[in-house]
């Protein structure tokens, strides 16, 4: 046995010395920045297939990869849901040389503030908010999604017959109750006595409490629910077990459950970075804020086609689409 | 407003909730009091039941075999477990942070495992609700109880056998034993660390179908970090239950039902801020203990590492 | 217990497996790591390109090293309190919560008095988080002391307490007027006045909080060692009976383990804000905020075998693995997910070699008594024996 303590010790300090000794190589092996290659790095809270959020920002690269094939290279880091960490990793890519360093996450707006005066030539952009702290190098984006969530309440006061219809949300704040308050204030644009009942689990992951909130609202006679954020995967479950319809935002959730979700506010990100994209090559590196909304296509609502609306419900949406996006419906 | 509580949907949906929201922490708990009642502590249950979520459910998705999943899961368990042993058994490693080790690993590769293998957030088809004949006809009672799925069924018929297991056969003495009194179970010729093992490899089995529990049965879907600290609780739950089987269910049993009952409080629109709601069942699961009467100290040995002398 | 006076004598000899066996947890880090390449390899990156972009983010340069000790702050605090807590035989698993609500407490204070000399608020910040933290600790104490309830139990209960108090009061009392007026409310507190930032040691994100918490060090090993009380929450760790039977109030000093510890979380919490982001923000969870430095404090103390000065470099080497880590997953864009695998592993090995630690402590003792070794016994791992397993 102490042999072995031996033998292995040995082995770990070789190891060591092996690492230690070739600090040098990662830099050799950093791809070489050529002038036309635009380097973007984006940092977000969630993991990047989190059927919500952070995969939103994702899927915008995604599409903007294959828009612009080797002109842009992108790296990410996912999961920074601890501040202190997200922020180290955005100092880290503009000190890499990164163009475009993205902060996709309310949360991290106070680390931005810190870093980017640090780095003049690299642009900054920060979502959801609408602040860039008068920051020459920060752009904000945000999405309208009280506009999204205001449609998926008009068609949902529309399709329910029991009047009662449930929303499961993780905390009373940002973006998620941004889209509960669109959504209630679109179903009572139609019917003022339709009941929305309104649950909060307290967290992000809970996916059994997301569950049971949804199971109790159907208790409580609810044949329509929607809900925000990642852990909602448990509720649209039991949405379709028992057959009631479900309203998805931030991603598209079709693919998820196909027979009962009748719409998705879905976030296309990429209207707004090809923005930023032609501004920085003007040499406009921050400064502008940005909305994601119906009008300008970078929220848009994906309507499942295979459900077989009703076409009034269909009519009154797009309806309702137009009306925001020209201005004559304000929603409170 | 509060009235509305006390209908009987209400009461139903409370109580049918609980049920469910119980049978995870019944496996885990229960597991976790084995390890206990002889003397280890494990707090790696979130990172097994974690893993073994996720095992079922990978195997699900790629056999539809819900039987061969809770296998799989039972094996990964069962790694976990002996892993866990060998390193507090065998060498004596501080049981607390070994544990806390083990929860961050298996947190980290269910999430691996999962972006790596899977990728995208699907659901299937897990257990189906079985209706008991006879018994799932009861109205309102049965419905309750009797149209449930198979894994909830085990989940609350392990708390009958774990007692009759611990309190009336050789080897639930044994484990009292090694709990209480190592050196003295040792000079009567008990394995110390065989028992140990065993309860340890127990508790990685039993956490880990409580993790398919969700995956597979209650919520057919996996998606990272999906326990929420649910495996905390279960270790908090054993000392709830001051480490009986009875004990440990109705500390689940209260735990959960408080926890319908907040939701259906936030449901009916009763005006309290939402966080206020969430942290009820926090709350009065300290309070209950707090103010119960009965309580035990626990094993002896808990958390005491067995070296035998010479 | 007299002998512990003499914790730090050199021993007269030196003796090369006493370098070994201090540098046990270090060994223990590699060998994780070097199964940790297994996986790296699976994932399709270089190991070696992996762990040397970990080496350098972590103690590459001036500034990587700043964030390695930015980062060890926390460990520290709560390593401190978790070496008070585990001597008095108690398991504090709250930190998390405890952190919350020292941030919280002192944050309310830095946000309600506007005028104040900065380095007078910082003082009371300072007291405030450990006040905060102090309650939240100070509770189980007194729930386990007169009402029977396990510590573990209203620890585990109480930071899932705290999480949601934080939403509360983030997305309402204290929410930042800015954000209360926005569209889309970010759940965070205004920023303090600048006059109240913890005042930076280097051009770096590394703050003043790194001195306080070593002078804590210093203080937490006089008062375990040097003082009355630190002798009976000790005495009272290793044999209540014996304790009691001696005259110590028992409960008083379980109370006190556990309030003790829990301003040291509560302070960690203050500093977090005062010293690095300036204001509270919540994503929803404790992690969000803590970083999971409330369970990473912990392991950092055990690979400070409980005594606060050791804590000191075990908590900046366990920091540096925590920034390094990240560094890492950016340089070979490896899942997130693996380092906190990664972190688990390390906590396993390195838990797991105190055996060959203590095995070889103890044949070196063996040796001693057969007279086969001149050498006086070595002081330093005379308290091993009071580790609670």
């Amino acid at each position: 046995m102490k042999n072995l303590v031996k033998v292995l010790s040995v082995l770990l300090v070789l190891g060591l010395v092996l690492v230690a000794c070739t600090p040098a190589a990662p830099e050799t092996s950093e791809p070489v920045v050529e002038d036309e290659v635009l380097r973007v790095a984006f940092v977000t809270p969630s993991n990047i297939n989190d059927l919500a959020f952070s995969q939103s920002i994702s899927d915008a690269m995604i599409v903007l990869k294959g828009e612009m094939g080797d002109k842009l290279e992108y790296v990410y880091s996912e999961n920074m849901f601890v501040v202190d960490d997200a922020a180290a990793a955005i100092r880290d890519y503009a000190q890499k040389g990164f163009d475009i360093v993205i902060a996709h996450g309310s949360q991290y707006g106070s680390s931005l503030q810190e870093i980017a005066p640090d780095f003049p030539e690299t642009v900054f952009a920060w979502g959801t908010t609408v602040d860039t702290f008068g920051q020459p190098n920060i752009h904000a984006y945000e999405a309208a999604s009280d506009q999204g969530g205001f449609v998926n309440g008009v068609m949902a006061a529309l399709l329910t017959e029991t009047k009662v219809i449930g929303v499961v949300g993780p905390i009373e704040t940002g973006d998620a109750k941004l889209y509960v308050d669109g959504f209630v204030a679109g179903v009572h644009s139609v019917d003022p006595s339709i009941d929305v009942r309104v649950t909060y689990i307290g967290s992000f992951s809970d996916v059994a409490l997301a569950s049971e909130a949804a199971t109790t609202h159907l208790s409580a006679g609810a044949d329509i629910m929607t809900g925000s954020a990642q852990m909602v995967i448990g509720a649209i479950g039991k949405a379709q077990e028992a057959g009631a319809y479900w309203f998805g935002t931030q991603a598209d959730q079709t693919s998820f459950a196909s027979d009962v979700v009748v719409a998705s506010q879905v976030y296309h990100w990429e209207v707004i970075f090809r923005e930023i994209f032609a501004l920085r090559a003007q040499g406009v590196l921050g400064g502008k804020t940005f909305s994601a909304n119906l009008e300008n296509g970078g929220q848009v609502i994906s309507i499942n086609e295979g459900l077989g609306l009703d076409q009034s419900v269909l009519d009154k949406a797009n309806e309702t689409i137009q009306g925001i996006i020209a201005g004559t419906i304000a929603i409170p | 407003m509060i009235s509305d509580l006390f209908t009987a949907t209400v009461i139903m949906g409370i109580i049918s909730s609980g049920i469910r929201l119980a049978t995870p922490y019944l496996f885990a708990s229960i597991g976790e009091m084995f390890g206990q009642r002889s003397g280890v502590l494990n707090l790696g249950v979130e990172g097994q039941m974690l893993l073994g979520a996720f095992t079922a459910y990978y195997v699900v998705l790629k056999t539809g075999n819900l039987f061969l999943a809770v296998l799989a899961a039972m094996a990964v368990g069962a790694i976990m477990g002996l892993a866990m042993g060998f390193v507090t058994i065998r060498l004596q490693a501080t049981q607390g942070i070994a544990g806390i080790g083990f929860y961050l690993f298996g947190m980290g590769m269910s999430n691996l495992l999962f972006q790596k293998l899977i990728g995208v957030v699907e659901n299937i088809n897990g257990f189906p609700i079985v209706k008991i004949p006879l018994l799932g006809d009861i109205p309102v009672i049965g419905e309750i109880f009797f149209q449930q799925n198979l894994l909830v069924y085990l989940a609350f018929l392990l708390v009958p056998i774990a007692w009759f297991v611990l309190n009336k056969t050789t080897l639930g003495l044994k484990i009292r034993a090694v709990g209480e009194n190592p050196e003295a179970a040792d000079s009567l010729g008990v394995s110390v660390v065989r028992v140990r093992y065993f309860t340890v490899i127990l508790g990685g089995i039993l956490s880990s179908i409580a993790g398919a529990s969700l995956s597979v049965a209650l919520l057919n879907v996996f998606q990272q970090n999906m326990t929420a600290g649910q495996g905390f609780i279960a270790v908090a739950l054993v000392y709830f239950g001051s480490w009986r089987p009875f004990g440990i269910l109705a500390g689940a049993l209260l735990f959960s039902m408080v926890n319908a009952l907040q939701l259906w409080i936030q449901v009916l629109g009763i005006p309290i801020p939402s966080e206020l709601a969430v942290m009820m069942p926090y709350i009065l699961t300290i309070l209950v203990l707090a103010l119960s009467l009965s309580k035990d100290k626990g094993p002896s040995a808990l958390t005491k590492a067995f070296e035998r002398e010479g | 217990m007299s002998q512990s006076t003499k914790n730090f004598s050199l021993p007269s000899k030196f003796r090369l497996s006493a370098v070994f066996d201090a540098l046990m947890p270090v060994f223990a880090t590699i060998a994780a790591l070097l199964v940790g390449a297994i996986f790296l390899l699976l994932l399709g990156a270089n190991p070696i390109t992996a762990y040397s972009a970990l080496l350098e983010g972590a103690f590459g340069s001036f500034n990587a090293f700043a964030e390695t000790l930015v980062k060890s702050i926390p460990l520290l605090l709560i390593g401190l309190g978790t070496c008070i807590a585990y001597r008095g035989s108690v398991t504090n698993i709250g930190g998390e919560g405890q952190m919350i609500v020292g941030a919280l407490l002192s944050t309310w204070i830095g946000l309600s008095f506007i005028n104040l000399p900065g380095w007078l608020m910082i003082i009371i910040a300072m007291l405030a988080g450990s006040l905060g933290g102090a309650i939240w600790g100070g509770l189980p104490g007194l729930l386990k002391a007169y009402f029977n309830v396990n510590e573990i139990l209203s620890t585990v209960m109480m930071n899932a307490i705290a999480v949601q108090i934080m939403n509360y009061m983030l997305r309402g009392p204290l929410i930042d007027p800015v954000q209360a007026e926005a569209a889309s409310q970010i759940p965070q507190t205004a920023r303090l006045e600048v006059a109240y930032r913890l005042p930076r040691l280097a051009p770096t994100r590394l703050h003043i909080g790194l001195l306080i918490a070593i002078l804590l060090a210093v203080a937490v090993y006089i008062l375990l060692w040097r003082t009355t009380l630190g002798y009976r929450i000790r005495a009272v760790g290793q044999n209540q009976a014996a304790s009691k039977y001696g005259g110590i109030d028992v409960k008083k000093h379980i109370v006190l383990a556990l309030l003790l510890s829990g301003a040291f979380a509560g302070l960690a919490g203050m500093m977090q804000v005062y010293g690095v982001n300036y204001r509270m923000i919540t994503d929803g969870s404790s992690t969000g905020f803590t970083g999971n430095a409330g369970f990473n404090g912990i392991v950092a103390a055990l690979f400070g075998q409980l005594h606060p000065i050791i804590t000191i470099p075990a908590s900046i080497l366990f920091g540096g693995l925590l920034v390094g880590a990240n560094a890492m997953q950016r340089v070979v864009q490896v899942p997130s997910a693996l380092i906190t695998g990664l972190n688990g592993l390390v906590v396993v090995f390195v838990v797991s070699s105190e055996y060959f630690r203590k095995r070889n402590q103890r044949k070196h003792l063996a040796a001693i008594e057969a007279g086969l070794d001149n050498e006086p016994p070595r002081q330093n791992g005379e308290n091993l024996e009071e580790v609670p397993a």
